[in-house]
């Protein structure tokens, strides 16, 4: 019972840290890909939009990583082997792209240079994530009698697949989508706005497809998750509710209902996570460890649940207070 | 090289990496909030750009304290699962409100950061710079009682080599965490004062009229003073707890092989691992048995009473011991000396006796490394006078150990990026320091995003 409830905690922080850390590397993306005449109005506005919030949004990853070693032990000690290239990889996309973010505002000399770091870090970091996410469930890391990694199996083999590369692809996409939309907010200037409008429409294309193409490569490559998505019970339901979510942000794109837009491409990447967790469930790392396998005691459980429940009143309206203050809207 | 060794040099280097950016983490706020009230209770600019300039060091420093406890927080794992997956459930308590400690700093240090300048009413300000600083000294906290968990572990059963009734609050609060985590709390107020006091020192030797860098000294300088008069005292709580609970480890930051009534304090010395014997020492007679037992008669137990394999590496612990008591020592008198010249030149224009004597300068000068060599140094007697357990008694170092191969290159790749890091870093904090306050030439701020 716990077990379940901590499960979709994690899931649930995943979300947030999508619509809120995702969010920052695809303004990084944003950077990298700034062109046209108003290239480096686009990077002071990405700039300024992530500056205040971006080491608040990062938090989520580490009570994420937190949450896993406390609630899952043994799934996080079969990860943290069988995954250890992505995930060093995924630490020096981070520790780039948080440096380099500062240095390019302390250190005009280089600008460029640095500028140059962080957004390749933005691309990475992300790709990263996505693979090592989609590693879990493509039934690559398999899980022996005694309930070890069967390490005979290599540190590629467990993560370099069509299934995870399609996924990272996918997820840089969200996030640039995520991106892009929540930009639109983040300036009043119409040409720049039209510029973020274009580069939304593209994620949102983008998206789309490699979300389909992801599917397609998972029903081969990943043929237990691609199965639950595509045959299971509420897997029709489900693609449904994905389209429309994908169509709305479409239609607030097309008639400039910019924070319309921001609610439906907020819907759109809860929808398609819990897509993943249900595909998922009951496992956390398919198929050989599920969420009962690696669970600590109950009452470990229960009580790292009371703490964030317990935590959340004085989070929450903090983190309100900072996005407030610091919106757009709030500095004109 | 084995894949353990790297292991624990890849941690090492981590963590060694980390403590400098969590200490100004910790301890920056304070200062900051000081200079800031200042400025609100007397209205004098310099306070407030003083602040300012404070601050921009800061979000350098912060962010690349983010960052790299991110790594440290994966590293857990990437290096050792096997202790992760035992310690796991027993040490998530302090975890879990670390990270909201984490989130409330993160977020109050952006407020704090980019709001100055109206964008939030000041009074709003002020109150987020204060809660900067309690969660940072929170998280900090937080985070030494897990380590005091691994050098006195408790609230937990073990039954077939896994972690059974737990309690957490039972293994936060265990024998060594009040004496760790107010030791380490005094270290980062203390280490870090001393660096800044040295920096504005440094600014006045050649510019004794510099009156912003002067007032920055008058803020750093109370704190440093404070906190070099009472580490000692923590500290000797610390060595207390130590000869209690990890005997031999206090075997190894004193060089004591023999058991013995009455032992002495050694001062330097070279434990001969082969010979089992410290030699070349200062030996105070009766003073170790005092300083540790309160009684000069108690017995010390000697690294002999166990095998071995059982010994953590006594020369590294026994310096790194050294170091950081000697540093303490050297902060204590300088901090005499500084209550010394401020009683003496209270009676002259206020603050105008910290730039009478050049002399004091240059010795405020050479006090600003030591805190911080201190902090590394402790850490290191700590974590290898605990080997060769991960968790004393419980989990040896090696059965942690991650079963991937070549951590070499992972040891080599994350060096040379905290390497090159600390390079930049250094640059841009010097060129932010020596960037003019006012009162010292013209005022160039190169306004950016
Ligand atoms: C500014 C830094 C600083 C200064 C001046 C001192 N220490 Fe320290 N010491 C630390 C910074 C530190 C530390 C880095 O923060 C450690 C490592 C682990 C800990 O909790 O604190 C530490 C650990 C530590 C330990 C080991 C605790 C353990 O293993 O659990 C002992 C016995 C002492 N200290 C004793 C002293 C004494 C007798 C000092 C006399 C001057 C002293 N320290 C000054
Ligand atoms: C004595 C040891 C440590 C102290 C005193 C300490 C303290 C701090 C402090 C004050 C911060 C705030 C950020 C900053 O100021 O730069 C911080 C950041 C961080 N630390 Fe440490 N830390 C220690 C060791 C560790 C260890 C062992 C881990 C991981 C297991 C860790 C994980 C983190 C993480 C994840 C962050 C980033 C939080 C953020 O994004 O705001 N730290 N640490
Ligand atoms: C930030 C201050 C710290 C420093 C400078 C530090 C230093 C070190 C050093 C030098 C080692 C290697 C010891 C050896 O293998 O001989 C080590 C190991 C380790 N430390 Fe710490 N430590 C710090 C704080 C912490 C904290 C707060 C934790 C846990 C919460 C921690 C967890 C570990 C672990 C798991 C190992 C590896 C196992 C071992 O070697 O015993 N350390 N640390």
């Amino acid at each position: 019972m716990w077990e379940v409830i901590l499960g979709g905690v994690l899931v649930v922080v995943l979300m947030i840290y999508t619509l809120t850390g995702g969010a920052d590397f695809g303004g990084g993306v944003w950077d990298l890909f700034a062109s046209g005449p108003r290239a480096d109005r686009q990077r002071t506005t990405i700039g300024k939009a992530i500056g205040p919030i971006w080491e608040a949004n990062h938090v989520w990853l580490i009570i994420l990583i937190v949450l896993l070693f406390v609630c899952f032990p043994k799934a996080f000690a079969i990860l943290s082997t069988a995954l250890h290239l992505p995930l060093t990889l995924c630490l020096f996309g981070i520790v780039l792209r948080g440096s380099a973010f500062v240095f390019r505002k302390y250190d005009p000399d280089n600008r460029e240079a640095w500028r140059r770091v962080f957004a390749i870090a933005s691309l990475v970091t992300p790709m990263m994530l996505g693979m090592t996410l989609a590693a879990t469930s493509g039934g690559y890391i398999r899980i022996d009698q005694q309930g070890r990694w069967m390490h005979q199996d290599g540190y590629l083999a467990t993560w370099l697949q069509p299934f995870p590369f399609m996924a990272g692809l996918l997820a840089v996409a969200l996030c640039a989508l995520l991106a892009a939309v929540y930009l639109l907010g983040e300036t009043d200037d119409a040409d720049l706005r039209e510029d973020f409008r274009r580069r939304a429409l593209t994620a949102a294309v983008a998206v789309g497809i490699l979300a389909f193409a992801t599917l397609g490569v998972a029903l081969s490559n990943a043929p237990h998750f691609g199965w639950r998505l595509s045959g299971s019970a509420w897997a029709i339901p489900f693609q449904l509710l994905a389209g429309a979510t994908a169509l709305s942000v479409f239609a607030c794109l097309w008639l400039r209902r910019y924070a319309a837009a921001k609610f439906a491409v907020g819907a759109q990447a809860v929808v398609m996570l819990s897509g993943w967790a249900l595909a998922q469930f009951p496992y956390l790392i398919v198929p050989g460890v599920s969420i009962a396998d690696a669970a600590a005691s109950e009452k470990i459980l229960a009580m790292t649940f009371w703490i964030l429940a317990g935590g959340m009143p004085l989070l929450l309206p903090s983190f309100f207070y900072l996005y407030r203050v610091f919106s757009f809207s709030a500095s004109r | 090289m084995t894949d353990l060794l790297a292991a624990r040099l890849q941690m090492a280097m981590s963590l060694m990496f980390h403590i400098l950016f969590a200490v100004a983490g910790i301890a920056m706020p304070l200062l900051m909030v000081l200079a800031e009230a200042r400025w609100l209770k007397t209205r004098d600019e310099i306070y407030r750009t003083l602040a300012k300039r404070w601050c921009r060091g800061t979000a350098i420093l912060f962010a690349v304290g983010a960052v790299t406890g991110t790594v440290l927080s994966f590293e857990l794992g990437l290096l050792w699962p096997g202790f992760m997956e035992f310690a796991g459930p027993v040490i998530g308590l302090p975890f879990a409100m670390e990270g909201f400690a984490f989130f409330l700093e993160a977020i109050f240090l952006g407020i704090y950061l980019y709001g100055w300048d109206g964008k939030v009413p000041e009074r709003v300000h002020f109150v987020a710079g204060i809660l900067v600083c309690i969660c940072g000294t929170l998280s900090g906290i937080f985070v030494v009682t897990a380590n005091a968990w691994m050098n006195t572990p408790a609230g937990f059963d073990i039954e077939q080599g896994m972690a059974v009734n737990i309690d957490p609050w039972a293994a936060m609060w265990n024998p060594a965490s009040l004496a760790q985590t107010s030791h380490m709390t005094i270290a980062a107020f203390q280490s870090v004062a001393f660096a800044v006091a040295a920096i504005h020192a440094a600014v006045l030797l050649r510019n004794p009229g510099a009156t912003a860098h002067r007032k920055a000294l008058a803020i750093a300088l109370p704190v440093a003073v404070v906190t070099a008069l009472i580490q000692p005292l923590s500290g000797d709580f610390s060595a207390k707890v130590v000869a209690e609970s990890q005997p031999i480890k206090l075997a190894a930051l004193e060089g004591q092989w023999e058991t013995e009534r009455g032992a002495p304090l050694r001062i330097g010395g070279w434990p001969d691992e082969e010979a089992e014997e410290t030699r070349y020492a200062i030996e105070i007679p009766y003073l170790l048995s005092i300083l540790a037992f309160n009684d000069p008669q108690a017995e010390v137990a000697g690294l002999k009473t166990v095998p071995p394999e059982d010994r953590p590496p006594v020369a590294i612990t026994h310096f790194s011991f050294q170091i950081m008591v000697g540093c303490g020592m050297v902060m204590m008198l300088t901090a005499l000396i500084t209550l010394f010249l401020w009683w003496r030149g209270a009676k002259g224009p206020p603050q105008e006796w910290m730039t009478r004597h050049p002399w004091f300068l240059k010795l405020l000068i050479a006090n600003g490394p030591l805190g911080l060599i201190a902090v590394e140094a402790g850490w290191i007697a700590t974590e290898v006078g605990r080997q060769p357990w991960v968790i004393q008694g419980v989990m040896r170092t090696k059965d942690a150990v991650t079963q991937v191969p070549n951590i070499w290159m992972s040891l080599v790749s994350f060096t040379l990026l905290y390497l090159f890091l600390g390079i930049i870093v250094t640059i841009l904090l010097k060129r932010q320091v020596f960037a003019s306050l006012p009162g010292d030439g013209p005022n160039t701020d190169p306004e950016v995003d």
